[in-house]
């Protein structure tokens, strides 16, 4: 049975709160993020929540569970909040805050990480509510040459068997695969849990292994150069008419009926 | 890695032809046209039938300039093969019959593409920002070492490119340094070739028959008479103020019917189950951009707008007249939707 003993890796990235509203940079050179509240990315929120569940609501024989994240000093709180909620240890890759990796960057060093800890798990969200990429589990799973299955609604893991309903336009769809496998969440895959004060506690005891780009052989060179950041044009609120009768002729006189 | 421009006669031809205001042009553009790009566009079939909502691809192929190439792969293509030899603007047809690759599962498409793309050598493959295009491209970038560019907005040159970040509240363009571009193309930003006017040739690609470790078990679509929500010109949508999942189906289909509209909800409204996650617009569901984009119990969090406020026209109806959605919106009323919605559907009928 040893080898169907669940080795995860859950990838989380430190991310500007959702709820704030971004700020573009006078200069056009990207997002004001310094004095920004920050937090973990929703996504991967329930990539912990499901890791965590595995062990302690499914009982599945779970070894390990290690969140991992690469960024600044300051992705370490982020790390906190993986372990609080019920991650193992974690692992931090420093990467300077001006100097992000990009989704490739990011795929090549989990390869590194996920080789090393000899993981057959990895849940990542499904994307960044930053950058909005929705790139690095794909190119992760390519990059190991394992299954994938993104935008996961609901997973069920069977001894090396993985089944996974995921999200598709118009519906869901049903894949299997074996054990490795890469998973990428989605929203209705479960309600993240919040951690509680004595696990914020005990998580502050939990390991944090520091690694860097270079220990780990990746060339985090970027490939695409931000040419400019801009404000999205805005939109001019038109008014409001007092009832239904204003509101049909209203979209008459727009061409919208 | 491979060749990037293929040394056609037709590429002779073009490079001989070039107009001389080409040099008076931006370099970007200059470097361009004198690189000859070609574009695979990756197409998406169901059933045999072309999903042309796939074809913003060849849309946005045609932006960079160079061929297009269309690229299909599943079983019994050739009927899909020889609609899309129609489509305006593609040169050739690449097909690949295989069974194996009916449910576009990545782990055997990525090979696949990787195998054709390099034997093409083309500078540029493009695919719609679809749950397909988004599940499969990323695998190819990995194995071709390229970082890919996600739901493209516009392009600016053959390696400028325009995107949305932070659920659309900002804007970015960047250039990338990859010698091959990969992208995925927002639907709304780049319509479907026609499906008529082209006489593309169909040739047959390369299979590398790679091992498929995943297989599809079943699949749970919505079956819906209404056009489809991503490429609707109307749409209506309702929100967490539709209070459950009873009202919700009382009040919005029959507001749909009226306006022929296909129906959406916020994340709220999903996220409460009154409305199936697959009708979620915003960051994390669907991007719309309809003519009509009518809402009702929405407050306009800014999720929810990245995925709707390209519409042409936004009406909205909410109680709460503080609610953000009214700074979008062209039309707003202020009001109770549980009265509104229906006194609207009954003029709209009437109408």
């Amino acid at each position: 049975m040893s080898s169907s003993k669940l080795r995860i890796l859950v990838p989380v990235k430190r991310v500007i709160d959702y709820a704030v509203k971004p700020r573009v940079k006078a200069n056009k050179t990207g997002v004001e993020t310094s004095g920004v509240k920050h937090s973990m990315n929703p996504f991967d929120e329930l990539s912990v929540e499901e890791a965590v569940s595995l062990r302690d609501k499914r009982k599945l024989p779970v070894e390990d569970i290690v969140a991992v994240s690469a960024g600044p000093a300051k992705a370490v709180e982020t790390l906190r909040t993986a372990m609080a909620m019920g991650a193992d240890r974690s692992i931090h890759v420093e990467v300077a805050e001006d100097k992000p990796l990009e989704p490739l960057g990011v795929a090549k060093m989990l390869k590194a990480i996920a080789e090393q800890e000899k993981s057959n798990l990895i849940f990542l969200g499904k994307q960044a509510i930053d950058d909005d990429s929705g790139q690095t589990g794909q190119m992760l799973a390519g990059l190991l040459n394992w299954p994938q299955a993104t935008q996961a609604s609901e997973v069920t893991i069977s001894g090396e068997d993985v089944t996974v309903e995921r999200e598709v336009d118009g519906g869901t769809e049903t894949l299997k695969a074996k054990l490795p496998m890469i998973i990428t969440t989605d929203l209705r895959l479960n309600e993240p849990r919040y951690a509680s004060l004595p696990n914020i506690m005990k998580a502050k005891k939990k390991k944090v292994d520091k690694k860097t780009l270079q220990d780990l052989g990746i060339d985090s060179e970027p490939r695409l150069k931000t040419v400019k950041v801009e404000e999205p044009p805005a939109r001019q609120g038109g008014g409001k008419v007092e009832d239904v009768d204003g509101m049909i002729s209203k979209l008459k006189e727009l061409g919208a009926l | 890695m491979f060749s990037l421009a293929r040394p056609t006669a037709l590429r002779g031809m073009r490079t001989q032809f070039l107009p001389s205001s080409i040099a008076a042009r931006s370099p970007l553009q200059s470097a361009a046209l004198a690189r000859l790009a070609s574009t695979l566009a990756i197409l998406e079939q169901r059933e045999g039938a072309l999903n042309t909502s796939s074809l913003g691809a060849v849309t946005a192929g045609k932006k960079i300039g160079g061929s297009v190439h269309g690229f299909i792969a599943g079983k019994n293509v050739k009927g899909v093969a020889e609609e899309a030899a129609k489509v305006d603007g593609l040169e050739k047809v690449i097909m690949v019959e295989n069974e194996a690759y009916q449910r576009g599962l990545a782990e055997n498409w990525a090979p696949l593409l990787v195998e054709n793309i390099k034997k093409g050598g083309y500078t540029h493959v493009i695919v719609g920002h679809s749950a397909f295009g988004k599940n499969l491209l990323p695998r190819v970038a990995a194995l071709l070492d390229v970082q890919q560019i996600s739901d493209v907005m516009s392009v600016e040159s053959e390696d400028t490119f325009v995107r949305p970040i932070y659920a659309g509240n900002a804007i970015l363009t960047v250039q990338s340094s990859d010698s091959l571009k990969l992208l995925t193309v927002r639907q709304t930003s780049f319509p479907p070739a026609a499906v008529e006017g082209g006489s593309a040739s169909i040739e047959e690609g390369t299979d590398p028959k790679a091992e498929q470790p995943t297989s599809w078990v079943s699949e749970n679509l919505t079956k819906s008479d209404r056009p489809e929500l991503a490429t609707a010109a109307k749409v209506v949508s309702g929100g967490r103020g539709l209070k459950s999942k009873e009202e919700f189906d009382r009040l919005m289909p029959p507001l749909a019917d009226a306006l022929g509209a296909a129906i959406g909800a916020s994340r709220a409204a999903v996220d409460s189950g009154f409305a199936d996650n697959s009708l979620q617009v915003g960051q994390t569901g669907k991007n719309v951009a309809p003519q009509l984009y009518l809402c009702a119990g929405i407050s306009g969090a800014i999720q929810h707008l990245a995925g709707m406020k390209d519409s042409k026209v936004i009406a909205c109806i909410n109680k709460d007249a503080d609610a953000p959605i009214f700074q979008v919106a062209d039309v707003g009323l202020v009001g109770d939707l549980f009265e509104k919605v229906p006194e609207l559907t009954e003029k709209l009928k009437a109408q």
